[in-house]
Parts: structure tokens; sequence; C-alpha cells
């Protein structure tokens, strides 16, 4: 069956988050599937981005620099026009929380269909999506059928590279509808240096008493660093004064639940499990390879933790 | 200001949940339900607000095992009015749950409707945004904290990376709360047994909604093995990282 | 004068303003005349003008009325583990700070109390705090004043029956890594001899685990018919109650004497001193009345049929923490002692503070969750403090017989860098070494 794509494009800042990119090479696939086109909507984008999505078969700008910070009002008034204008048969919106404020309103707006927290889409004849929910314990798989619908998509589900490719894309620029002025944007508040809160990040680099002394401490702030982590730790670290208070995962200390907790030296007591047993992934380092660690991480490597630290970090640079 | 909060129930994630025969849903003996964590916030930032400037604060739920004692644990931490709806199903998703819900406060719900930002079950969207669009509100999602203000609030909104974005959103507004400004307060038992003698639950029948236009086809668990996968090098685990979309 | 020296004589103090005197000019006693200063009389003086509305709401809660007995001998001081732990604590500073006009109910004195009973055994006022604790704390908890820790565990007993917030369909699983048969009575309901309630650590805590198998294949050589009530047990509710939350132990209590009755079964055998203090001491309160035995009196009372199975040596240095709820509260000793030393080729020693004047581990009276809290306002932790006595008599392991204390001093080794010197083990570890 028949139909194009349209994908909605994140930007903050001034540049293009990856999950444009990552829906873009999902919409390109799908819309090969379909024989059709795949148009990017830039809402409140600049001619930069604009050609940085080469990879799109036509990109729709709606308003620029005015609309440059998000606001789920105009944005989402602009993604409907959009719809509206080029009747797509399915919309890709990242499952973030830009598009959380505009995947369900435009559902309910188009009388679409929605699939949220998609991690895989097949086109064709049927439109089958799988998503993860349940926490990540169970992969749903849906059929949308043949009626056009809108699929709000889990970041890191399709390679970004996919989606990159220079060049200048047909441009097209569609009007700002009016809207109703009741969501009005103030500022932008950047987290304050130094004080990291451990429960609000993606990535988790926890340190425990294998790393030794203070002054290594270090090595692990090197290896979050390039993963754009924070450190964590057990709580002997913590009762030594060499982190703060609020890094302690724990029973006693805090609830963690990071996309990835990187354990480096960490025994695994219960007491450290009660705080990050619920972490979507768990990759252990440690030198014993009976540390209770490795009953409930996911990936483990028997090895130093230092010498995990330093190749990492390096590998990580040179990407 | 008058508040309403949404409340959902969804399976507890510490159960090792399982599939049924079909192949396509939970197995109902391996699933015990419990109130949405980010629920639990939304309720406790609107009870913080109410304490700080007033008002009243109603929660709303559909009807279903152990939910009188979820909503008596509402009063008693500070709620003014607890509403059942009877007969609604409670795995039609949320596209029909919206719908319920909206026709439950007869189109209205006060000034601000909070519910969690999302749910482990969301598979048909979320439940602010649809329920913010069917009453034609503004609605905000991943909030963090709301100051309130003559007409309107100031909300924080959680982007990535540790970035908050503040708006300010006119009322009536739906808002999506991912966590409340403290700890969801705790209601001791001894209270929620009082409560449970004098307080009184308001019920309403559920109004006949569109559920979602789609169907689950299969259910199955993420393939994982027993204990940890041993990696050999760091190589192994760049690849796990960036398999893991984090790099 | 005022210029000479600022340092009042004693007369000249005792004719300061505010301590008036009396005296009657004309004044005579059985024909004896004691007019003027031979009558004089000091006004009562007040001697102190502090607020002391705490101190009222204290004593006049049910249960908190002994703190107004206090009359400041400071005996208590000495025997308060937190204050050997750096806290600044026991209930003669809780009086005088009260006396001052402290905010008892907004303050860590609310607390850092464990419950542990040792000032009592001193006090000449009996000044319990094993009332006052609980009733002030429920009065905090009602009115929303409760650390996080606490807090969170209240919240996953309430919602999960056991403490670490797991699943309470799991809480057999532990059976399935045992090498021997555990009957769960809901599967299996004719009579047993022994309920065995397991508690929370034993079903959920890894080291608890182990335990609970070392006693799975104790009874099963013993040949002790014995049952579990596997998913349908509750946390026994005796923290949560003395932590302030009496609402959600009688809620817990009515719980487990309901399965309690549901089986027939001699007697019932517990792993910890809270679940038998609370089976004991608190279910009776609430029209449960059931014959409980904490697992070392049982044992120790096979002791013929016991010994000739422990027959390959131990042959270490042991010393015994008497668990508070197990010792001084239940006034059991003897039992845990006596299976020690009928281990063979053990070293039995004793540490300086035991049997009734045993020092705390800081786990109990809601402690085991206020690790962090009062973490804040002491130097060290008790379970440190402990943990370096039993390395100081030279023992190599540090035998225990209460769940939360395997945990507790197993991090208080490290954390005192006592890393390999000492081992922690459940007497019930013991005792099944020593079992071919
Ligand atoms: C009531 C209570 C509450 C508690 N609350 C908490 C809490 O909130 N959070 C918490 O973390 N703990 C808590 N604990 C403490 C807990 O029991 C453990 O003691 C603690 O978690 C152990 O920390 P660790 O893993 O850093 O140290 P250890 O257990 O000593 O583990 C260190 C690990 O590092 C490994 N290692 C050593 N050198 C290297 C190397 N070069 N490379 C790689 N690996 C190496 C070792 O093999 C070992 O496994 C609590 C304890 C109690 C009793
Ligand atoms: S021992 Fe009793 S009377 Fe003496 S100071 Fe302590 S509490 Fe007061
Ligand atoms: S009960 Fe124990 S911890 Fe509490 S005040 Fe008395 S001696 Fe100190």
């Amino acid at each position: 069956m028949a139909g194009d794509v349209l994908v909605l494009a994140e930007h903050f800042g001034g540049s293009l988050g990856d999950i444009t990119f990552e829906l873009l090479g999902m919409g390109k696939t799908l819309a090969g599937e379909f024989g059709g086109t795949c148009t990017v909507a830039l809402i409140g984008g600049s001619d930069a981005m604009a050609e940085e999505l080469g990879g799109a078969d036509l990109v729709l700008r709606l308003g620029g620099e005015e609309l440059a910070d998000f606001n789920p009002e105009p944005y989402g008034e602009a993604l409907l026009a959009a719809i509206e204008a080029k009747a797509p048969r399915v919309v890709l919106i990242g499952y973030t929380s830009m598009g959380m404020d505009l995947a369900s309103t435009l559902a309910v707006k188009t009388g679409r269909n929605l699939a949220s927290s998609c991690i895989r889409v097949e086109g064709g004849e049927r439109i089958t999506t799988t998503s993860q929910l349940y926490g990540g314990k169970m992969d749903v798989r849906s059929d949308l059928g043949t009626a056009p619908c809108i699929l709000s998509v889990l970041a890191g589900s399709a390679p970004a590279d996919a989606g990159r490719h220079d060049g200048a894309p047909t441009v097209e620029n569609l009007d700002l509808p009016a809207t109703a002025g009741r969501v009005r944007f103030k500022r932008f508040i950047e987290p304050e240096a130094g004080d990291v809160d451990i429960t609000a990040q993606d990535i988790l680099v926890a340190i425990g008493r294998g790393i030794g002394s203070k002054d290594d401490i270090e090595v692990a702030e090197e290896l979050a660093e390039a993963l754009d982590a924070a450190v964590a730790a057990t709580r002997p670290i913590v009762d030594a004064g060499w982190l703060p208070k609020t890094r302690q995962v724990g029973k006693s200390g805090l609830k963690v639940k990071p996309k990835v907790y990187l354990a480096l030296g960490v025994s695994g007591a219960p007491e450290h499990l009660e705080g990050m047993k619920g972490a979507a992934t768990i990759i252990a380092v440690n030198t014993d390879k009976n540390a209770p660690i490795f009953n409930v991480a996911h990936y483990g490597l028997v090895e130093d933790l230092f010498e995990v630290c330093e190749e990492l970090t390096e590998a990580l640079e040179d990407r | 200001m008058d508040m309403t909060v949404l409340l959902k129930r969804v399976p507890d994630l510490v159960e090792d949940l399982e599939v049924d025969d079909s192949g396509k849903a939970l197995d109902e003996d391996s699933v015990s339900l419990k109130l949405n964590e980010f629920d639990d916030h939304a309720l406790e930032e609107a009870l913080l607000l109410k304490e700080g400037g007033g008002g009243t604060v109603t929660v709303i739920a559909l009807d279903g095992e152990d939910v009188d004692k979820m909503l008596y644990t509402a009063l008693a931490k500070g709620a003014d009015r607890a509403l059942k709806v009877m007969g609604g199903d409670p795995d039609g998703g949320n596209q029909a749950l919206a719908g319920i819900f909206v026709a439950a406060l007869d189109g209205h719900g006060g000034d601000l409707i909070l519910t969690g930002v999302q749910a482990a079950d969301d598979r048909d969207g979320q439940l602010a945004p649809r329920v913010g669009a069917l009453l034609g509100r503004p609605c905000i999602e991943v909030v963090t904290e709301v100051n309130p203000g003559d007409g309107k609030v100031t909300v924080h909104k959680e982007l990535a990376g540790g970035v908050v974005a503040e708006y300010e959103v006119d009322l009536p507004a739906v808002l999506g709360i991912q966590a409340a400004r403290q700890t969801p307060r705790y209601a001791p038992v001894s209270r929620v047994r009082q409560i449970q003698e004098s307080a009184t639950i308001d019920t309403v029948t559920s109004a006949a909604t569109e559920g979602a236009g789609f169907t689950v086809v299969a259910m199955t668990p993420p393939e994982t093995g027993e204990g940890a996968q041993m990696l050999d090098g760091v190589d192994e685990l760049v690849k796990v990282l960036d398999a893991k979309g984090v790099i | 004068m005022a210029e000479k020296s600022s340092y009042k004589t004693t007369a000249e103090r005792r004719r300061t303003k505010d301590q008036s005197f009396v005296e009657k000019e004309q004044a005579v006693v059985e024909g004896i005349d004691i007019s003027g200063q031979w009558n004089r009389m000091y006004e009562p003086r007040e001697i102190q003008d502090y607020d002391t509305t705490y101190l009222d709401k204290l004593t006049d809660l049910p249960g908190g009325e002994s703190m107004g007995w206090c009359y400041q001998c400071a005996q208590c001081v000495p025997a308060c583990p937190v204050d050997t732990a750096g806290g600044d604590y026991a209930p003669r500073k809780i009086f005088r700070r009260l006396q001052n006009g402290n905010d008892f109910f907004n303050h860590r004195d609310l607390w850092l109390c464990t419950t542990c009973q040792n000032c009592l055994r001193v006090c000449p006022k009996e000044v319990d705090m094993i009332q006052i604790i609980p009733a002030a704390r429920a009065l905090a908890v009602l009115e929303g004043n409760v650390p996080d820790e606490l807090q969170e565990m209240f919240q996953n007993v309430a919602e999960y029956g056991n403490p670490m917030g797991q699943s309470p369909r799991k809480r057999a699983r532990w059976t399935r890594k045992a090498d021997a048969a555990v009957r769960v009575l809901p599967k299996d309901p004719a009579p047993v001899e022994v309920l065995w309630f397991v508690g929370d650590y034993y079903a959920y805590h890894g080291r608890g685990v182990d335990a609970a198998n070392a006693m799975t294949r104790v009874y099963n050589r013993l040949g002790v018919d014995f049952g579990i009530l596997g998913a349908d047990e509750r946390s026994d509710g005796d923290s949560q109650r003395l932590a302030g939350e009496p609402g959600l132990f009688e809620e817990l209590a009515e719980h487990n004497i309901a399965q309690f009755r549901k089986y027939q079964f001699d007697k019932i055998v517990v792993s910890g001193p809270h679940a038998y203090n609370a089976i004991k001491n608190e279910y009776p309160k609430l029209g449960g009345e059931f014959p409980v035995e904490h697992y070392t009196q049982f044992l120790s009372a096979q002791m013929p049929k016991l010994k000739p199975l422990l027959t390959r040596p131990f042959t270490r240095k042991v010393t015994f923490h008497d668990p508070c709820y197990l010792g001084r509260h239940n006034g059991e000793y003897d039992a845990p002692r006596a299976l020690l030393q009928a281990v063979p080729g053990i070293e039995f020693t004793e540490m300086y503070r035991c049997k009734a004047q045993g020092y705390c581990c800081g786990g109990g009276g809601g402690g085991m969750w206020l690790d962090g809290y009062a973490a804040l306002h002491q130097t060290e932790r008790l379970s440190e403090n402990r943990v370096k006595e039993a390395v100081e008599v030279g023992a190599e392991v540090l035998a225990v017989c209460c769940p939360y204390e395997v945990s507790r001093f197993e991090d208080a080794v490290k954390s005192t860098d006592n890393d390999g010197k000492l081992e922690v083990l459940d007497i019930i570890e013991i005792l099944d070494r020593c079992m071919e």
C-alpha cells in the first residue's frame, strides 16, 4: 500500500537532536517499503538545520527563529498543519519530552491511531509496531492495519547514521497557523554545575570500594565525562567522605533507574542492589568473578576497573 | 484552585510478568496492580498546591480490586473527594480511559487536571495530553514543578540532559507530572483505616468510549539470559553501550 | 563597691532580687520565739522559665508519661549505646533538652533510640524508652515527620508486606534453592509440629537466605516436622511498631494471626528476635495467643538429639552478640550459648559487654531503616563499635542469631577495615557446618 512518511525534527540550542536522524533513517526505510516519500517537518528551525536533512525527500519548514524554543501549543498546531497538508500514512515522533507533548494530542485531533514507545516499525500492506512496555519487561507487537497513524518512537531504536546525509534537500515553507497563546515559553534553566541529581541521569558510573582511594575517583570521573554520565557510589565511598551523600545509591541512599548502570568495583551487597536493581541495563566490572553483583548484572567484565576505565575512556574519546 | 488527579493502576513491575496462553496479554495470575508511581507524584504535587494556596483536590479512578483502598489512601493523604468510575474496562488503553475520565468529570475537572507523565502500560499514548486534547485545554508533559499564579500556573518541564524549560500556562490546563517537589507522602495505616470508617467514595457509571483502533498481536519478554552475559574486553563493552543507544 | 569587684559574696548572691524571702516579724512556735531571721523562708524560686510545650506534649501521650519522671541521675548515659557511638544521647539528655524547650517531635532525638532497653535496666526512676519512643514517633508519623529512609520502609511494608519492597509472591522463592524439601502450608495444610515463621531477612536478603537454607538442612537432619506460610507470611511488624506505625503493625499482626489460625501446629518457631518479641508479647494483645520459640530455644531444647549430629569440628575462636530483643527484652541468654558450647572444637569467648549488658547492634526499633540518618548524627555506627569489640577480644567469628545482624556486622567489618579478620555467621550456619 502506498503512502508517505512525515518525521518530526527535534532541536535544542540551535542543533538537531540525534532522534531526528534516527527517525529519518527509519522513515526512509518505511517510505521505501510504501513506495512513497519521507518528509521532515522542521518547526522553528534554521537554514543550517535544513541543510543537515539531506536524507529527506522534502523538508517542510514551519516558522523560524521566533519559534526556536519549543512550545507545545504552536508546535502542535504547526505539526497538525503539516499533517493536514501532506496527509502522510505514518507520522514519526520521538518518545521524548517534546514528543510526548505532541503525539497524543495530535492523535486526538486527527483521529489517528497512536502506538507509543515503539522500538520497531514494519511497513508494507499493514503497519506492525513493537512497543517496549512494562518497564522494558515486555515487547508488545501491535497491528495498526492500513489506516494512517502516528508512532512515537523510543530514542536509540534505530541508528542515527542512516538518517544523516548532507546535501541540499528540497525545502518547502508552510505558513504557521495562529495559536491561542495559552502556553508561553519563559526560559531554559540549565542544570547547576556540581549539583548532580543521580536519579535523573541516563547513565551512571558507580564506584565501590574497589576504587581504593579518593584520588583515584578522578579516573571514574573522566570516564563519566566521556559518557556524558554522572558518578554514583556505594555507601563506603560516601562514608569516607570521598563523594557527597547525594551520590549514594542504595537502601539508605537514593534509588536510581538509569538506562545504563556501570558498576565499577562494587560487590553487590543487597543494600546496594536495593537502590539500582531497576536500572534498564546493569554492567559490572569486578576482579572477583564470584562477586554477587554479577547475579543482577546483565553484562559482566572480570577485569581491573582501572584498566577498563582507561581503555573505555580512550575508546570513547576516539569515536 | 480546584484540581483533579487522574489515578490509574498498572501492573507492578516487582512481579515477574508472564504472558498468558493467548500470547497477547499478561497472565493475570502473574500480575498485581498498583498505583502508577507517576500518578502518586501527581497527587503529591496537587496536595502541595492545595496546602500552599488553597483549593480542593478530587481523585478519580476506575473501579477494580483494591481501588477503594487506593482512594481511601488518597483521602487520608489530604484529597477532598474520591470518585470511582464503575464499569470501565481497565485494559482498554488510554484512548478509552481518557474518554471515560472526561465523561465522568462532565467535561470539567476544575482548574487543573494532573496525572502521571506516563505509565508502564501506555501503548496508545499518554493520558494527560489525551485528556487535554479532548477538553481543548493546553497540556504539558514531564512536569517537575508547578507554581500557581493568577489564572495561570508556571511549570517546569524537564527536557533532555537535565535542562528545564519554564512555561506559563493559562488555566484550565492539564499537566503530566514526572516528579513532585517532594517524595510522595506516606499515609499512616491508622489514618487510612479511620478514613475508611468516616469518608465515602462517590461513584459514577462509565460512559461508553472508543478504544484504540488497533490490536495487540503478540506479547513477548525481551530475550535475556540467566545471570550476566560475560564480556571479553572493553571492545565488547563498547558494542553493548552502542547497542543501548547511549553513546 | 561596684568597681571593686564584679564577684558577689555568697551573702550578696542570696539577696538578689529574684531570690526574695519572707520573714515574719513575730513568730512563736511551741513556745519558742523564732521572730525575724529565725523564721526566714525563701520564696519558692522559679529556677527556669522555659517552654515546656513539648515536654508536656510527650508526657501527655499514653506511653510517654515516664519521660517526666527523670531526675537527672545520669545512670543511663554510659549505658546508652547511641551515646557511646558519639550520638550525645540517652534519656537524661533527651529530658534535659525537653526541659529547655526542645521540639522533640521535630528533632533527631526522636529517631536515634534503638529501643535497646539498656537504659531502663539501670534507671532508678523507670523512665521507659520502650514505651516513650514508639508513642512519640507514632505522633510524628501522623504529622508527616518521618525520615525518608523510614518512610520508604513503611511504604514497602504497607504495599508488599516486607521492607525490601520485594514481591510478596516471591517470599518462598528461597526454597527453590534449598537442597531439602520445605513444606509450604497453604499448599499442603495437614497438621504440622512446627510452624516456622521465616521472616523478611531469611526470605529475601542474600545472607538471610544462606541461613534459611542452613536451617532447612538442620531441621531435616533432626527430623523436625515443619512447614512455612510461604507467600502468605508478612513482616512480623515489630520494627514498624517501634518505629512509629502502630496501624501498620496491627494490620500485619492481624494478617499473620489469621494465617496461623488456618493450621494445626504445636508451636511457632521464629528465625528472629523481633518476630519472637512480637508474637510472644504483642500478638496476644490483639487476641492471637500462640506458643512461640526462638530457633535457638527450640534447638537447644533438643540437645540430646542435636549434639550427636555435631560431628565436624569448628576450631575457631567465636564470640556471641546478644540480640536486644532476645536477651534484655525477653531474658533469653542461655539458649544461643548452649548451642555454641555444643559445637565441637569451638573456642568460645565472651565480649566485655554481654548478656544483660549486651551492646546494641543499632538495628532495633527501626534502626535498620535509619542507617543513613543515624550516621549523620553519630561518630560511628553501633555495629562498628560492636565489631571492634569482637576483634578486640580476639574472635575470628562473630556469631549472631538475629537476621538483621549478619548484614549489619558484615558491613561494619568492611567499614572498620577488618576484612578477613572477622567472619559473621548466624549460629544456624555454624551448626549446619558441623553436621556431616
Ligand atoms: C542498614 C544498612 C544500610 C546500608 N545502605 C547502603 C546503601 O544505601 N548503599 C550502599 O552501597 N551500601 C549500603 N550498605 C552497605 C552494604 O551492606 C555494603 O557494605 C556496601 O554496599 C559495600 O560497598 P562496596 O561494594 O563498595 O564494597 P565491597 O563490598 O568491599 O566491594 C568492593 C568490590 O570491589 C572489587 N574490587 C576490588 N578491587 C578492584 C579492582 N581493582 N577492579 C575491579 N574490582 C575491584 C572487589 O572484588 C569487591 O567485590 C548498607 C548496610 C546496612 C547494614
Ligand atoms: S537513669 Fe533514669 S532518672 Fe537517671 S538520668 Fe537516666 S532517665 Fe533520668
Ligand atoms: S533504649 Fe537504648 S538506645 Fe534508647 S535511649 Fe535507652 S539505652 Fe539509648
